[in-house]
C-alpha cells in the first residue's frame, strides 16, 4: 500500500490496475458485510427473548378436577388449548365417522392419545382466521366458531368450513392417567 | 505555533494535578486495592470454578439477607457463566419455593423452575428493610456495576485506554469491603447496629462482618485436598467474581464479538484508506488538466 | 459558488417520467454527487457525515431498544435489564444506544469546535450555523431525556435537578415544572411523558438537519482556507472524492465507537444508575452526562439559583451570536495569529469547565469555575470583537488550489498524494 501511494500513474490504466481493480472490489464487499453483519443483531433481537423461551417450558395439567362432558382452557406459549374431557357418546361419534365425509380426513384414533380416547386435546383457534370457537355447540356438538361460522365435531375436526382444517394438537405426554404434560413429545421439550 | 499551546497547556496540567494527589476520596474511606480478575481487560474470562464457588459463598452466605431478583436459575446454566448443568440446575432450582396463584385464586408454593428467578430472603422492600435495621439490604443482581470509586485524573484517563485500561473497581470495592472490618480507630464513637469498616464511605456500615475464614466448606479435589483455601480473601473474590458474571452475564460474548467486530474495522478502515489514496490521486491528474470533465459544470 | 446546476440527465424513460414530476433524483445527485467540494479540507470536515452516521446509529438502536422497553416508573428498571439479560443482542443495542449518545457529543464538539476555528459561522453561513446550535440544543434536550429512562438514582435525580432549575423561573417557573412532572414530583408520569418525548425529538432533529444539509448546498462548504472556491480547479465532486474520505473517517470513528461498546460500554455512565431510583436517597454525587458538564459549572459558579440558570442558558444562546460578535474579515484562524491563541485559550477553558463541573462545588473549584466562566463569556463579548478590529490577519492565499499546490505553481500531482496535501492546514 505504501509504495503505490508514491507511484506516477498513468491517466490511461494504471500498471497496478488489477491491483486496484481487486482492492476496490474487497473493499465493496467489506462494506457489503459489515452492512449485513450489522443488521443481524437487530433481526436477532427480534425474536423471542431468553424470557419468552424459558416461560414456553412443558407445562402440566392435572387432569383429576375435569368432569366428564367439561371443556377446559389452558395456556401454553401464550396459546389458547382446549383439554376436553369426552362423554363416551361423543367418542363414539367421533370415531364412527366416515373419513370421505369428512374437509380434513383424520381418524378421531389419530388424534388421541392410545389409551386416552376420552381426553381431547387441540389448540383452541379457528384454523380459518384465529377466533375462538364456543364448545358444545353447532351441528356436530363439538365447537361452533362465532366469527364466520366454522363448526367443528367432537374430535375438534372442521365440518363446515369456511376453516380448512382440524384444530392442530399440540405437543404433549400423558405422565400419568390423570396429568398431561403439554410441550413435550418423544421425552423430550420441544423447541 | 508550540508557544501558541504551551500556555494553556500548561494552565491545563497545573490546575488538573490539583487533583492528582488525592488518594482518599471525599468520605475519607482509602481506596479499595486493586485486585487480580480473571476476567479484566479485552481478553478477560469468567474462571468457571471460580464463578461456581462465588454462587456457593452467595448461597449460603449472602442470600439469607440480599436478593438477587435478576437473575434466574437458567442463567446459571447459560454459556458464559458458571457452567452448571441443565439437570443441576433443574435439581437446584427445586430445592426452592416460589408462590403461585392456584385455580382458586389463592397463592400456594411450589418448587421453583428453572424459569424462576433467585427468590428474595424478605417478602418485599419493606420487610427487608424492618428485619435489618430500617435499611433494606441491596439487591445482588447489578451491584457490581453500581459501586465504584474514583481514581482521579490522570488514573481515570488511563482506565479507559485499551490494554491498560481497568473497569473492575466495582468488584474491586465488593472484595475491599468484605475485608474492610477492623477495630474502629481508638476515640471513635461506634453507634449502635452498625460496624466499622475501612472501605465504606463514612467507615459506619449496617451490615455486621458477613463472613470469616472457614465458614464456606469447597468441594476438595480428587485427592481430597482443598483446591483453594477456605479464608475471607478467597471467599471475597469468589463471590465478587460471580456478582460480576450476575451484573454483566453476556461479558464474555461481548468481549469475544468486540475484537471480531474492531478487527473488521480496523482492517475495512485500511481498505478504505487505500481507496480513497487512489481516488484522489486523480486529482493530482486533474491539476493537469486531464480530466477536465470532473468540472465542466461549475 | 451555487453556480452548480443539476447535471443529472436521466437516461431510461421511466427515469425521465419520474424526474418530470418530482425531481428527487436530480436534487440528491446535486447534493451528494455533482457538488462541488473544496479540494483542501482536511478531515475535520469528515464529522458532518460521521454526526450523521451517529444520528441514524441512534434512531435505529432507539427504535429497537423501544421494543423492548416498559417506561413505568415500577418497570423501566428492570426491562432495561431484561433488554440486557434476555434479549437476543439486547446487551448490544443498548450498550450502542447509551455509548452512541456520548459518541455523538464527541463529533458534535468536534464539529463545532472546527466551526469556531475556521469561521464557519461568518457570513454568508450564519443561518447555516445557527440552525447548528438549535440542532445542538435539541440534542442536549434528547440527551437528557433519554439518561431518565433507565431510571436509576442518577436518572432519577438527574430529572429531579434539572426540572427544578425550571422552577427558578420567576412567575411561570412552578406551573412549567408541575407540567412536566405531571404530578407533584418526578414519578411515572414524568418518565412516561420523557419516554414520549425521547422518542420525538430525535425526528425533529433530522428535520432540522434537512435545513442544515440545505442551508450548507446554498452557501457551499467552508473550507481550512476560509475562502470561496473561484474555479473549478478550486474544487473536487462530492462523489466520489468527499464521498469515499467520508466513508473512510466514519468506519475509523466506528472503530472508535466499538471500543467503548464493546470493552468501556459503563465508562461514560454513571455507577449510581445501577441502583434503581429511589426518592428517599441521594447519590453522593449528581453529576450530569460529561457532555453537559461545562454548563453544569458554569450553573454552579452563580450563587443565585435563577442567576445560574440564565448564566447557563446564556452559554448555549451566546454561540448562536458569534456570527456578528467576530468582527474579522478572515474566517480561518489559520490567517488569524492573535485570535488563533485565544481560541485555544477557549477550548482549554472549556475542557477545564468540563472538569470542574465534575468536582464538587467547594472551595478552589469554585474559585476556579468563576474564572472559567468569566472566560468563556469574555470570548464571546470582548475578545471576539475586538481582536477582529486590532489584528492583523496573515495574507490569505490567491485560491484554494494555491494552498494545495504552493503559490504560483503547478506542482504535478504525480509523485505526490494530492489529498494527504491538505494536511498542512490542519495543523492550525
Amino acid at each position: 500500500m505504501a509504495n503505490t501511494a508514491g507511484h506516477p500513474e498513468s491517466p490511461h490504466g494504471a500498471p497496478d490496475g488489477t491491483r486496484r481493480d481487486f482492492m476496490f472490489l474487497a473493499t465493496g464487499a467489506g462494506l457489503a458485510v459489515g452492512a449485513g453483519a450489522l443488521a443481524w443483531p437487530f433481526v436477532a433481537s427480534m425474536a423471542p427473548d431468553a424470557e419468552t423461551i424459558a416461560a414456553g417450558a412443558p407445562l402440566e395439567v392435572d387432569l383429576t378436577p375435569i368432569q366428564e362432558g367439561q371443556i377446559v382452557n389452558v395456556f401454553w406459549r401464550g396459546k389458547l388449548i382446549f383439554v376436553r374431557n369426552r362423554t363416551e357418546k361423543e367418542v363414539k361419534e367421533a370415531s364412527e365417522v366416515k373419513l370421505a365425509d369428512l374437509i380434513d380426513p383424520q381418524a378421531d384414533s389419530a388424534r388421541v392419545k392410545q389409551g386416552h380416547a376420552k381426553w381431547l386435546v387441540v389448540y383452541g383457534n379457528c384454523t380459518h382466521l384465529g377466533c375462538v370457537p364456543i364448545g358444545h355447540q353447532g351441528q356436530y356438538e363439538g365447537w361452533s366458531c362465532p366469527c364466520h361460522g366454522s363448526l367443528y365435531d367432537t374430535s375438534g375436526r372442521v365440518r363446515r368450513g369456511p376453516a380448512p382444517s382440524n384444530l392442530p394438537i399440540p405437543p404433549y405426554v400423558f405422565e400419568s392417567d390423570s396429568k398431561i404434560r403439554i410441550g413435550e413429545e418423544g421425552g423430550k421439550a420441544v423447541a | 505555533m508550540k508557544t501558541t499551546r504551551l500556555l494553556p497547556a500548561s494552565l491545563l496540567a497545573a490546575v488538573m494535578s490539583v487533583s492528582a494527589a488525592h488518594a482518599e476520596d471525599e468520605h475519607g474511606a482509602p481506596h479499595p486495592p486493586r485486585e487480580k480478575w480473571s476476567f479484566a481487560g479485552i481478553f478477560g474470562r469468567f474462571d468457571q470454578a471460580q464463578l461456581q464457588r462465588g454462587f456457593q459463598v452467595y448461597k449460603e452466605v449472602c442470600s439469607s439477607c440480599h436478593s438477587m431478583s435478576l437473575v434466574r436459575f437458567r442463567n446459571l446454566a447459560e454459556a458464559g457463566g458458571p457452567g452448571f448443568s441443565a439437570g443441576q440446575v433443574k435439581e437446584l432450582a427445586a430445592q426452592y419455593k416460589v408462590k403461585e396463584q392456584n385455580d382458586a385464586g389463592e397463592d400456594v408454593d411450589r418448587p421453583a423452575r428453572a424459569a424462576d428467578a433467585f427468590p428474595s430472603p424478605f417478602p418485599n422492600e419493606k420487610a427487608a428493610a424492618a428485619a435489618n435495621g430500617g435499611k433494606a439490604p441491596p439487591d445482588f443482581s447489578v451491584l457490581a456495576k453500581a459501586r465504584t470509586y474514583e481514581r482521579g485524573f490522570p488514573l481515570f484517563v488511563i482506565d479507559a485506554m485499551p490494554f491498560v485500561g481497568y473497569s473492575e473497581q466495582g468488584v474491586d470495592y465488593i472484595h475491599a469491603l468484605l475485608n474492610g472490618y477492623e477495630d474502629p480507630p481508638a476515640g471513635k464513637e461506634i453507634p449502635t447496629g452498625t460496624y466499622y469498616n475501612k472501605y465504606y464511605a463514612g467507615h459506619l456500615i449496617a451490615m455486621p462482618k458477613p463472613i470469616s475464614d472457614g465458614q464456606v466448606t469447597y468441594a476438595k479435589n480428587d485427592k481430597g485436598e482443598p483446591v483453594v483455601p477456605e479464608t475471607t480473601e478467597q471467599y471475597s473474590h469468589d463471590v465478587a467474581a460471580f456478582m460480576a458474571w450476575a451484573a454483566e452475564p453476556h461479558m464474555m460474548a461481548r468481549k469475544a464479538l468486540g475484537l471480531r467486530v474492531i478487527l473488521f474495522l480496523l482492517v475495512l478502515s485500511g481498505l478504505l484508506y487505500y481507496v480513497k489514496k487512489k481516488i484522489w490521486a486523480k486529482v493530482g491528474g486533474e491539476v493537469h488538466g486531464l480530466q477536465p470533465e470532473l468540472h465542466k459544470t461549475y | 459558488m451555487s453556480a452548480h446546476g443539476n447535471t443529472y440527465v436521466p437516461k431510461s424513460a421511466l427515469a425521465k417520467w419520474f424526474e418530470s414530476r418530482l425531481p428527487l433524483i436530480g436534487l440528491v445527485h446535486s447534493s451528494f454527487v455533482s457538488f462541488p467540494v473544496p479540494r483542501n479540507l482536511n478531515y475535520f470536515w469528515t464529522f458532518g457525515a460521521i454526526l450523521i452516521a451517529m444520528l441514524v446509529s441512534q434512531i435505529v438502536t432507539g427504535i429497537w431498544l423501544a421494543m423492548h422497553y416498559d417506561p413505568s416508573a415500577a418497570n423501566a428498571f428492570n426491562s432495561v435489564e431484561h433488554i440486557m439479560r434476555d434479549v437476543n443482542y439486547g446487551w448490544l443495542l443498548r450498550y450502542m444506544h447509551a455509548n452512541g449518545a456520548s459518541m455523538f457529543f464527541v463529533a458534535v464538539y468536534v464539529h463545532i469546535f472546527r466551526a469556531l476555528y475556521y469561521g464557519s459561522y461568518k457570513a454568508p453561513r450564519e443561518v447555516l450555523y445557527i440552525l447548528g446550535v438549535i440542532i445542538y440544543l435539541l440534542m442536549m434536550a434528547t440527551a437528557f431525556l433519554g439518561y431518565t429512562l433507565p431510571w436509576g438514582q442518577m436518572s432519577f435525580w438527574g430529572a429531579t435537578v434539572i426540572t427544578s432549575i425550571l422552577g427558578a423561573i420567576p412567575v411561570v417557573g412552578e406551573t412549567i415544572q408541575s407540567l412536566l412532572w405531571g404530578g407533584y414530583s418526578v414519578g411515572s408520569p414524568t418518565l412516561n411523558r420523557f419516554f414520549s418525548l425521547h422518542y420525538l425529538l430525535p425526528f425533529m432533529i433530522t428535520g432540522v438537519v434537512v435545513l442544515h444539509v440545505w442551508a450548507l448546498h446554498v452557501t457551499g462548504q467552508n473550507n481550512p482556507a476560509g475562502i470561496p472556491i473561484k474555479s473549478g480547479k478550486d474544487a473536487v465532486a462530492f462523489t466520489p472524492y468527499a464521498t469515499v474520505k467520508d466513508v473512510f473517517a466514519s468506519v475509523v470513528f466506528f472503530a472508535f465507537f466499538a471500543y467503548w461498546i464493546f470493552y468501556q460500554p459503563n465508562y461514560l455512565g454513571h455507577a449510581d444508575n445501577y441502583v434503581p431510583a429511589n426518592p428517599a436517597v441521594t447519590p453522593a454525587h449528581i453529576v450530569p452526562e460529561w457532555y453537559f458538564l461545562p454548563f453544569y459549572a458554569i450553573l454552579r459558579a452563580v450563587p443565585d439559583k435563577l442567576g445560574g440558570v440564565i448564566l447557563m442558558f446564556s452559554a448555549v444562546l451566546i454561540l448562536a451570536l458569534a456570527p456578528w460578535l467576530d468582527t474579522s474579515r478572515v474566517r480561518s484562524c489559520n490567517y488569524r495569529p492573535i485570535y488563533r491563541q485565544f481560541f485555544w485559550l477557549f477550548l482549554v477553558v472549556c475542557v477545564l469547565l468540563g472538569w470542574l463541573g465534575a468536582k464538587p462545588p467547594e472551595g478552589g473549584y469554585v474559585i476556579a469555575a468563576r474564572i472559567c466562566t468569566a472566560y468563556y463569556f469574555l470570548h464571546f463579548l470582548l475578545v471576539m470583537p475586538l481582536v477582529g478590529l486590532f489584528e492583523t490577519p496573515k495574507a490569505l492565499p490567491g485560491s484554494i488550489l494555491e494552498t494545495v499546490t504552493g503559490p504560483g505553481k503547478q506542482v504535478s500531482g504525480s509523485g505526490m498524494p494530492i489529498g494527504a496535501a491538505a494536511a498542512p492546514s490542519s495543523k492550525g
